[in-house]
């Protein structure tokens, strides 16, 4: 039977399983086989909180969610178009997330009484007619794997880890992939180990040849390419995108890199990347503790290396009193807080942006920290880039945000080119003639930096209040006033040395949306589309939070309502209404979960007198 | 390995200049109490820089908060007054930054085994090459006198007018318990003891520790008078030397025995016991030095003073580099451009 093929514009595809199903890697390869094939993408995983919830369960469920799509990718997708659910409990947990009319894909295998219990369902929803309002395409995919190996006589653990790539091969089929990605990165994984590269290819053409011959399915899609920009790209993660933001502010800076930290949910993964990177002289160092994380990274910016401490909120929240310290002294740091879901421990692996108050005015005393965010996950090696430029340049700590949701979601990167990135090389002191500690620099305001090591240079710097110039400590009242407006007056002064705001749409009109952070891609969509509907809704996305830079006052002045979605209760709102006393709207939820896009079309609609 | 700090700093690992005492001492007036054990311990600090024959401008004095941590201030060397019991975090990092320096860490009872306590045992694990003076005054000098984890049970303070009911830390115990390969003790009265122990403490390769008491006049007066004083100090106090028996008493009278584990008082005047029955110090040996620590609060015995332990381990900051080299021996120096192109890329035309 010769096959329909439908063209569409985007698709979004959600691989779900139990934990031990390899869903991430089916989700992975088919993340890179899109990407290669020249679409624009988007991908989140969905992991489960437990490590090795028990098989079968709703919490040991695994998802990864692919949106990729002819034209351009801002977000891994507020629904899934396709559902592949590898058993009935990543049924159950991910069905909420399926449009109407939409595509599920399951292996009925899945669906035994024992996996039906343990998914809470009393009946079967393949019969009870609950799925009726979706497209339900029931395979038995463990059956067919196994038939596709009956002769290779492997041991049967072996036979059901290749059952993904069987999924796999069905959605090759479907989207008109090709497999030699996939069949390519195979033969290089499982290079000693010929019987795995055989099993593995094999089941994903048995997937491919069994949707390509069965009546069962009629349709396939076709996504073409997207008008990406030209050149050279990779798929990242905002943790990876971050490590490798740092090693070249490194390298551009000609400095070490040195990291201090302590691992949390969910900025591991940067210590991990960094950790690796040893032929970088790359130097990290696993503490004890988070407070260790930050002053052994002082201690080493004494010393003169590029100096970061990663971490997530509860951990900030330890590093706090040091980051008054880095603050006095006046070293430079990069304090990076992935975002997760608090208070406390909260939700671990959910994202939020909860801590930007905690960023901006969390420290005792008058201690002015810049605050710089990153907007999705390959813009982490951007922010990273910078705000190593701000802490070098300014002689300064510096705070980096990003979150759980860029931090592991992903999307094509376009490779810079080294000689491209910033030239941020640091001058170290030598002259002991006239040295002074905490002689400043007329524009920047920030002070030199002198190295042990540097012979005639021995000087003391500390927490306590000293008087500018020579350091030396200072009770007095007029300069404690003085050296307060000084330290606050320097980081006001790194307005002056980065770019001005610009706005995505209309210079001015009825409402601008302002957004920070992770919630960029998001934004972006909901208000082009409003655009193409021709709403007058522009949008501006925040990477510097503290100092803004120096037109937002003039940009907000054009508008006449300002919306400001947040996944907190209103934090970035409070800076602005403080900042410019505007009137502005917040639109907050705080589930543990980025916006959809429409949650915020909703609300510029609302705004706009509802249904013009 | 990075060329911008070697260009700009000492490359050598010897002084060329000759120093005195005095070239240690910076321009800031010293503002501890007069009479406090400070002033020693800074004098004999001072007086041992010169000889150590590093070039100034590569020691680093890092401390925390407390009357004790104002220390860096008054050497003219590099240093760091930081937080409330980081120091020794700090240090970590400034080593393992830069192993070329010679850093050191001044840090009180409170600092160093109180709020700092989870910092100072994994120092001592970790073997990083810093040497710690710990001024254990067994009290909280700068907060003018509470307990402090080291003050004998039954204290009275202001923070506790009934008498402390917690057990104090023998620090040289927790310091062997946490993996110390230096470990030793000293007194703020015994300027050419404490001397002794500083200088060792720069030989020694990994992280050295060393508890040294000291008085505070005004809030903990005399708390080690019987260890120091002329009249009692030699009865009370049996100094430890490698290879050397263990004797004591003012007139050489007395010696320690090892009974099972358990040192006993032997007397070397009424003929039951000569210098041949005494145990002889070891300070390669980590299960004596646990034996020796272990004497610090029994009333039956004197109070040990010396090296308890001086040994070997590799360091923390050695290791790390050792694998930085054979990183880079393995995968060659990275490149930038190598690094940002590799994974899974693709080119859209
Ligand atoms: C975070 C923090 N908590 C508490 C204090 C108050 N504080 C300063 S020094 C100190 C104790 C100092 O005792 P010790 O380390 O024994 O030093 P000493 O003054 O006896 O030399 C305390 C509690 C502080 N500075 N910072
Ligand atoms: S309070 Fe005690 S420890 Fe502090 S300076 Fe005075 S005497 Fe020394
Ligand atoms: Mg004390």
């Amino acid at each position: 039977m010769e096959k329909e093929t439908r063209a569409l514009d985007e698709v979004t595809i959600r691989f779900a399983g139990d934990s031990g199903d390899g869903m991430q890697l089916t989700g992975g390869q088919f993340t890179n086989t899109s990407a290669a094939m020249g679409n624009d993408l988007s991908t989140l995983p969905d992991y489960p909180a437990e490590i090795r919830a028990p098989i079968g369960t709703t919490y040991g469920v695994s998802g990864f969610q692919i949106h990729f799509g002819a034209t351009e990718i801002n977000t891994p997708g507020d629904h899934c178009d396709v559902l592949v659910a590898m058993n009935a409990a990543s049924l159950k947990v991910n069905l909420r997330s399926l449009i109407d009319g939409g595509i599920i894909i399951v292996n009925t295998d899945g669906f035994g009484d024992k996996n039906l219990k343990l998914a809470g369902y009393t009946q079967s929803p393949l019969s009870d007619g609950s799925l009726s309002k979706f497209q339900v395409f029931q395979v038995d995919i463990t059956k067919l794997t196994n038939l596709a190996l009956a002769d290779m006589n492997l041991p049967q653990k072996v036979v059901d880890k290749t059952k993904n790539f069987f999924a796999l091969g069905m959605m090759y089929w479907m989207f008109n992939r090709t497999p030699d990605n996939t069949i390519q990165w195979i033969t290089e994984k499982f290079e000693k180990k010929p019987e795995l590269i055989e099993a593995n290819t094999r089941v994903m053409k048995a997937g491919w040849n069994y949707a390509e011959t069965t009546d069962i399915f009629a349709v396939k899609y076709d996504v073409k390419p997207a008008p990406l920009t030209p050149g050279k790209y990779r798929n990242i993660n905002g943790n990876q995108a971050t490590a490798l933001g740092f090693v070249a502010a490194a390298d551009k800076a000609k400095l070490p890199l040195f990291l201090g930290s302590y691992p949390i949910t969910p900025a591991s993964d940067i210590l991990h990347e960094l950790s690796y990177f040893k032929n970088f002289g790359v130097k990290t160092f696993q503490c004890e503790d988070e407070i260790a994380g930050i002053t052994s990274a002082i201690g080493a910016s004494f010393g003169g290396s590029l100096a970061i401490t990663t971490t997530s909120g509860p951990g900030v929240a330890l590093k706090t009193e040091a980051m008054g310290l880095a603050v006095m002294v006046e070293l430079p740091l990069v304090i990076i807080n992935v975002q997760r879901g608090g208070p406390s421990t909260g939700l671990p692996t959910k994202t939020e942006q909860a801590d930007l108050l905690q960023a901006v005015y969390g420290r005792n005393g008058e201690a002015p920290i810049p605050v710089i965010a990153a907007s999705s996950p390959s813009d982490c090696f951007n922010a990273a880039f910078e705000a190593s430029r701000i802490a070098l340049k300014f002689m300064t700590p510096v705070i980096l945000l990003t979150d759980g949701y860029i931090a592991n979601g992903s999307e094509p990167w376009l490779i810079p080119e080294v000689k491209d990135l910033k030239d941020i090389s640091v001058k170290f002191r030598t002259d002991p003639e006239n040295y002074l500690p905490y002689l400043r620099d007329e524009i920047t305001l920030s002070r030199e930096w002198a190295i042990p090591g540097t012979p005639g240079l021995e000087h003391r710097i500390g927490g306590l209040e000293k008087q500018d110039g020579t350091g030396n400590i200072n009770y007095e009242p007029e300069n404690h006033h003085k050296m307060i407006k000084l330290r606050a007056a320097k980081v006001e002064r790194i307005a002056n040395d980065i770019p001005l705001a610009t706005v995505e749409g209309d210079e001015s009109g009825d409402v601008l949306v302002i957004g920070w952070g992770g919630t960029y891609g998001t934004i972006k969509t909901a208000v082009e589309r409003k655009r193409k509907e021709g709403k007058s809704v522009s949008h501006l996305h925040l990477r510097y939070i503290n100092p803004m830079p120096k037109n937002i006052g003039e940009i907000l002045a054009k508008f006449k309502t300002v919306l400001v979605p947040e996944i907190n209760l209103g934090q970035l709102i409070k800076i602005l209404r403080d900042k410019f006393l505007i009137p502005a709207v917040g639109l907050n939820k705080v589930q543990g979960l980025p916006f959809r896009s429409i949650e915020i079309e909703q609300k510029i609609d609302e705004l706009l007198g509802g249904k013009q | 390995m990075n060329t911008l700090i070697n260009s700009v700093t000492n490359q050598a690992t010897e002084a060329t200049i000759k120093y005195t005492a005095k070239d240690f001492s910076s321009d800031q007036d010293v503002r501890w109490c007069p009479g406090c054990g400070d002033y020693s311990i800074l004098a004999q600090v001072q007086r041992v820089m010169p000889d150590l024959n590093i070039p100034k401008e590569k020691i680093v004095f890092i401390s925390g908060i407390g009357c004790s941590s104002r220390f860096p201030y008054y050497m003219n060397t590099y240093g760091f007054h930081s937080i409330h019991g980081r120091a020794t975090a700090i240090a970590s990092g400034l080593k393992i930054a830069r192993p070329d320096l010679s850093v050191w860490v001044a840090t009180g009872d409170g600092d160093g085994l109180s709020i700092g306590g989870n910092h100072m045992i994994h120092i001592l694990r970790r073997n990083v090459d810093v040497n710690i003076l710990l001024f254990n005054n067994q009290i909280y000098g700068l907060t003018k006198g509470q307990y402090s984890p080291t003050s004998e049970t039954g204290k009275i303070t202001k923070s506790t007018p009934y008498g402390s009911v917690d057990m104090p830390f023998n620090p040289a115990s927790l310091a062997l318990g946490a993996g110390g390969t230096f470990v030793a003790r000293s007194l703020d009265r015994d300027p050419k003891h404490m001397q002794t122990m500083i200088k060792r403490a720069a030989e020694h390769k990994g992280t050295s520790f060393i508890e040294i008491y000291q008085n505070c006049n005004v809030f903990n007066d005399g708390a080690f008078f019987a260890l120091t004083e002329k009249e009692t100090k030699p009865d009370n106090v049996v100094f430890l030397e490698h290879g050397k028996p263990l004797v004591f008493g003012k007139e050489n009278d007395k010696g320690i025995k090892l009974d099972g584990f358990s040192p006993v008082v032997v007397s070397l005047k009424d003929g039951s016991h000569s210098i041949n029955d005494l145990l002889v110090h070891n300070e390669k040996d980590s299960t004596l030095a646990f034996i020796l620590a272990n004497m610090t609060y029994n009333p039956e015995l004197p109070r040990p003073v010396g090296i308890f332990l001086a040994s070997d381990r590799p360091r923390y900051e050695v290791e790390m580099e050792k694998q930085i080299d054979s990183a880079i021996s393995k995968r060659g120096k990275g490149v930038l451009e190598k690094l940002l192109n590799s994974g899974d890329t693709w080119v859209i035309q």
